[in-house]
This record gives structure tokens, C-alpha cells and sequence, in this order.
């Protein structure tokens, strides 16, 4: 039960003809349950990564299998994949369109074949999870401020109950409270309910602090895939691709380099609060 | 799809074509297009083409780009040369049933037919080679007399350039709203056409809201950088005719007066 991708490419053409690739031969596994974040510079071929995870692109070469089956397949009916991968773009709230904000989180399951009665529940259910009040249900979309907005449209897929929830650069634009708001969101939604969670970001602290996996894309190129600390340990090839490692990495490799000798992987405030006491503690025993 | 449409699109090159100033550019094309509705003979149907393919020669463009732009406009073309075909009324060369085709009906549909394709071709090979804004800044300049009249030509020329900077905008936005309702489950390609004309809606609502937006933060950007109008305002890259510009005219006076020559006074080829 998994999304793979087994070398699969992929190369724009324009206009003019000019070729460009934008996928490398990537070779990826993605399991069920998992919190995955993906990161990379702009245009290191991120989103055309996560659009075809369920399809919306067409690779060059390669091919992509949702549960062992190829999905672009002939007899291979795609908009199923569609409803059990849940795609969430950047700026989601431009798709907005219903009249009430109910209707349009009833958009999505209504789609895939849910009676009016199991989408309102459903979307009931996903707009309670985003939390959006009910007393705004019956309003238009076009009211609500920014980061609701956004919020209702998270909900929109999420009334879908798809099996893995792609996200792409969901806090963007999003106040630091929003922001808490909405990582906390997904990681109960990964862990209460099981859903595999694919979180595109450009933030380290963000990667750091909630996810497990992480994939690391270059020029089109994966270049990095394992869990979060042994990405990070790379920090020179990192910071060669123009990213960086998360704040308290560095203030961990400060103080070692000062001669304060702090352990483990420091990636967080927490790890970092819990290694630099330890060793506090220490200094004070040897005193 | 939408990456077929290369109408009205720019393609980047440094030919002579692209470095001429966009007025000779404007002027070329209206005395082509004018010339070739009143083209009657064969003689100046040939001397069209014969400017044409110059032209599409001097371009440097590729003839298959040029040529995809003709996909766009086919079923039309298709229209009005079959409609000729069949309704023409004259010496019948084939009669089947009610099916009539006649001699002048063939001869007037390959006239309009080339006519027609001439008249794409020839009015996007200057957008091929001429941007938007060069565009927008000949036809200012070129209509400029008209503000004597009390015609606000750069007001004009700028709502103009805006909307053709937009459309790139716009094809962009479409294309990322109908992925994501794509994700949402909605199914564009099948179904009948009731049902495909409601999948619209959740594109077309969307892309309105959007640009409507993004003209209200480009009107934002404009007033707080002071913009007032076209009075007093200077250019950045002002337009000056230099010595290919008027071989361009002397050109085009040339091809104007052949033209005219082979339309009215030749005695052959009618």
C-alpha cells in the first residue's frame, strides 16, 4: 500500500521548443502513515514532483504506481486516485467559487460520488478539524479573511478523506499563529487518523520540528531521502543548494565549536533546551 | 492546449524584422491586409505571397510555429471555404442530389481560402516579432494626431498594453485553478455537454475573482507610484526612425504602388 515513482522524468517543452527537465530520474516510495516534507529551491522541480503523485502530470519517462498499479494505465480509472490523493496547491483559497462555505467543501466529496447528506457530514467534519466555526458555514467565502480562507479550502480536500494529503507551501502568507495552527492540524490528522502527510516548505524550523522523512530536490534531481536528522547532518551539500539547516543546528555547532560541548542531533528548540541542560547539568556534577 | 495557440504570441529572435520600429511594422501590415482585400487577380494574389513569404523569410521565425498558429482559426476557415464550395451558384461541375458544386463556387473558395490565410499569417507575423509593448508604443505614437480630437491615445495605449501583459497572466492562473478543481475531482473531458458546461463554473468563478484582484493590485501599484495619465510623461525608450526604417518605407511604398499597378491598370491576370 504505497505511491512509488520508479525513474520517472520529466521534461517541459514551450513554445519554442526548448526543453527543459524538470524531473531527473526519481525514484521514490512513499508509505502509508508516513510525514514526509519536501524541500528545495525554487524551481528544483518540487511541484511537478508532487503533481504526479496522483496524477494531475503525465511523466516523461518512468512510471508512478498507486497500491502496485500503474495509474496511467489505460483501464486505470485516475479520478478514484485523485480522491484517495488529496493535492492542496499553494494559495488554495484562489479555487474558491461556491456560494456558502459549506457548498464548497461539499465541492470535492460530491465529486467523487458522495450523496449531498454524507458530503455536508463530511464537510461538517473537515471544517470543524480546520476549525471554522458553524455559526460561518452559510457565509460566502469571499467574506472571510485570508488565513480562514485558507482554512476552508484545506477543509475542501480534506472533506474528500483521502489516504495521503499533499500540501504545497500551505503556511505561505499564513500569521505565526496560523501557521502552529495548521502544522498542528497535520500532524493530528497523521497521527489520530492515520493519513500519510506530504508537506512541501521552504521552512527548516517548520521541517524540523514536524516531520520525519525528508526529501531533499535539486535541478530536478532527489538528492536527498532518510530521516530528518541524517538529511540534515549533510549541511555543506545542503547549504550548497542554496538551503539552509534549521537555526538551532547551527547554535548547536556554535557552542561546540566554543567549546560548550552539547550532544546529539540538535534540531529544534526542544532538543536543543533538553542537550544544552544535560550538559549544564554535567558541568555542575564535575564542579 | 493552450501552448497551441501561438496568435497574437512573441517570438524571441534578433532578425531584421524584430529590430524595425514597430510604426513600420504597423504600417507594413495595414497596407498588406488592405491591399489584399482588394486583391481581385491571381497577379496580386502572387505578389502578396511573394511579400509573404519575404517577410516570414525575414522573420527568421519557423515555419511551424507560424503555421500552428492557423489551428487556432481552422474551423473558421474551414466554414467559409466549404460554405463557398456548395452555394456559389454557376456552371455546376459536380451534381449529386441536392449537392451542388460549382466552377465559380471552387474558384472563389481557393481565393478566400488563401486570402484568408494570408491575412492570419501576415497580421501574426508582427506580433511574432514585435512585443506587446513596442506594439502599444507604435500605435501611440502612430494615432497621436488623434488627441487633437480629444482621443486619450495613450490612456488607450495603456489599457491596451495592460490587457495584452495580462493574458499570459491569466493563461497561467487558468491553468494552476483548473489543476487544483482537477484534484478536487471535477472531470473536464467527459461527460455530456450540460455536464461540461457546469464543470465551467468552478474555473470561470475562480479566474474572475482573480482578475479582478490583480487589477486591483496593479491600480494600487500604479497610484502610489504617481501614475497620472499620459500629460508630461516621457518614455523610457522613446521611438526613432533610423536609416532601415526608411528603406523599410521606401520598401513598402514600392510593394504598395506594384500593388496598385497590378490591380487596376495590368491588363493580365484577371
Amino acid at each position: 500500500m504505497s505511491i512509488s515513482l520508479e525513474k520517472v522524468s520529466y521534461i517541459y517543452e514551450d513554445n519554442s521548443d526548448i526543453k527543459k527537465p524538470a524531473l531527473i530520474d526519481v525514484d521514490l516510495e512513499i508509505g502509508e502513515g508516513e510525514f514526509i516534507g519536501i524541500i528545495g529551491h525554487t524551481g528544483s522541480g518540487k511541484s511537478t514532483l508532487i503533481q504526479h503523485l496522483n496524477g494531475l502530470m503525465e511523466p516523461t519517462k518512468g512510471r508512478v504506481y498507486f497500491e502496485g498499479k500503474n495509474i496511467h494505465a489505460e483501464d486505470y480509472n485516475i479520478k478514484s486516485l485523485r480522491g484517495k490523493v488529496g493535492l492542496c496547491f499553494q494559495y488554495p483559497e484562489h479555487q474558491l467559487f461556491e456560494t456558502t462555505i459549506l457548498e464548497d467543501v461539499c465541492f470535492g466529496p460530491m465529486n467523487f460520488g458522495a450523496s449531498k447528506e454524507e458530503a455536508e457530514e463530511a464537510a461538517k467534519e473537515a471544517l470543524k478539524d480546520v476549525g471554522i466555526s458553524e455559526e460561518l458555514f452559510g457565509k460566502s467565502p469571499f467574506e472571510l479573511s485570508g488565513g480562514q480562507k485558507r482554512r476552508v479550502a484545506i477543509a475542501g480536500i480534506l472533506a474528500m478523506k483521502p489516504e495521503y494529503f499533499i500540501l504545497d507551501e500551505p503556511t505561505a502568507g499564513l500569521d505565526p499563529e496560523g501557521r502552529v495552527q495548521l502544522l498542528e492540524l497535520l500532524k493530528c490528522l497523521n497521527q489520530e487518523q492515520g493519513i500519510t502527510i506530504i508537506l512541501v516548505s521552504h521552512s527548516m524550523e517548520d521541517i524540523a520540528s514536524y516531520v520525519d522523512r525528508m526529501i531533499v530536490m535539486n535541478r530536478g534531481r532527489l538528492e536527498f531521502d532518510g530521516d530528518k536528522e541524517e538529511v540534515f547532518s549533510h549541511q555543506e551539500e545542503l547549504e550548497q543548494m542554496g538551503l539552509s539547516v534549521p537555526f538551532f543546528r547551527h547554535l548547536a555547532n556554535d557552542l561546540k565549536e566554543k567549546g560548550f560541548p552539547v550532544e546529539g542531533e540538535i534540531l529544534t528548540l526542544e532538543d536543543a533546551k533538553r542537550a544544552i541542560l544535560k550538559t549544564l547539568k554535567k558541568e555542575q556534577t564535575y564542579d | 492546449m493552450i501552448k497551441d495557440i501561438t496568435i497574437g504570441q512573441y517570438y524571441r529572435s534578433d532578425s531584421i524584422l524584430h529590430r524595425l520600429d514597430p510604426r513600420v511594422k504597423l504600417a507594413g501590415t495595414l497596407i498588406f491586409v488592405i491591399t489584399l482585400f482588394f486583391s481581385k487577380s491571381s497577379l496580386t494574389y502572387a505578389a502578396s505571397l511573394l511579400f509573404l513569404a519575404l517577410m516570414i523569410g525575414l522573420s527568421t521565425v519557423p515555419l511551424s510555429f507560424i503555421v500552428r498558429g492557423l489551428k487556432a482559426v481552422g474551423v473558421i476557415l474551414l466554414f467559409s471555404v466549404v460554405i463557398n464550395i456548395f452555394f456559389i451558384p454557376g456552371e455546376a461541375i459536380v451534381h449529386f442530389g441536392v449537392i451542388r458544386i460549382t466552377k465559380e463556387g471552387v474558384v472563389t473558395a481557393v481565393y478566400l481560402g488563401t486570402r484568408l490565410v494570408m491575412l492570419v499569417l501576415g497580421t501574426s507575423l508582427m506580433t511574432f516579432t514585435t512585443t506587446p509593448n513596442e506594439l502599444t508604443d507604435g500605435l501611440e505614437k502612430s494615432l497621436g494626431f488623434l488627441k487633437l480630437i480629444k482621443i486619450p491615445v495613450h490612456e488607450i495605449a495603456m489599457m491596451m498594453s495592460i490587457a495584452l501583459r495580462f493574458i499570459p497572466i491569466l493563461t497561467e492562473e487558468l491553468d494552476k485553478i483548473m489543476k487544483a478543481q482537477t484534484a478536487r475531482g471535477v472531470d473536464f473531458k467527459n461527460g455530456s455537454f450540460l455536464h461540461r458546461m457546469k464543470s465551467m463554473v468552478p474555473i470561470v468563478v475562480p479566474l474572475f475573482v482573480a482578475a479582478v484582484r490583480r487589477a486591483n493590485d496593479l491600480a494600487l501599484a500604479m497610484e502610489s507610484r504617481c501614475y497620472h495619465g499620459g500629460e508630461g510623461r516621457t518614455k523610457m525608450k522613446p521611438l526613432k526612425y533610423c536609416r532601415r526604417d526608411l528603406l523599410a518605407y521606401l520598401f513598402l511604398a514600392l510593394f504598395l504602388a506594384l500593388m496598385i499597378y497590378l490591380g487596376f491598370f495590368c491588363p493580365i491576370g484577371r
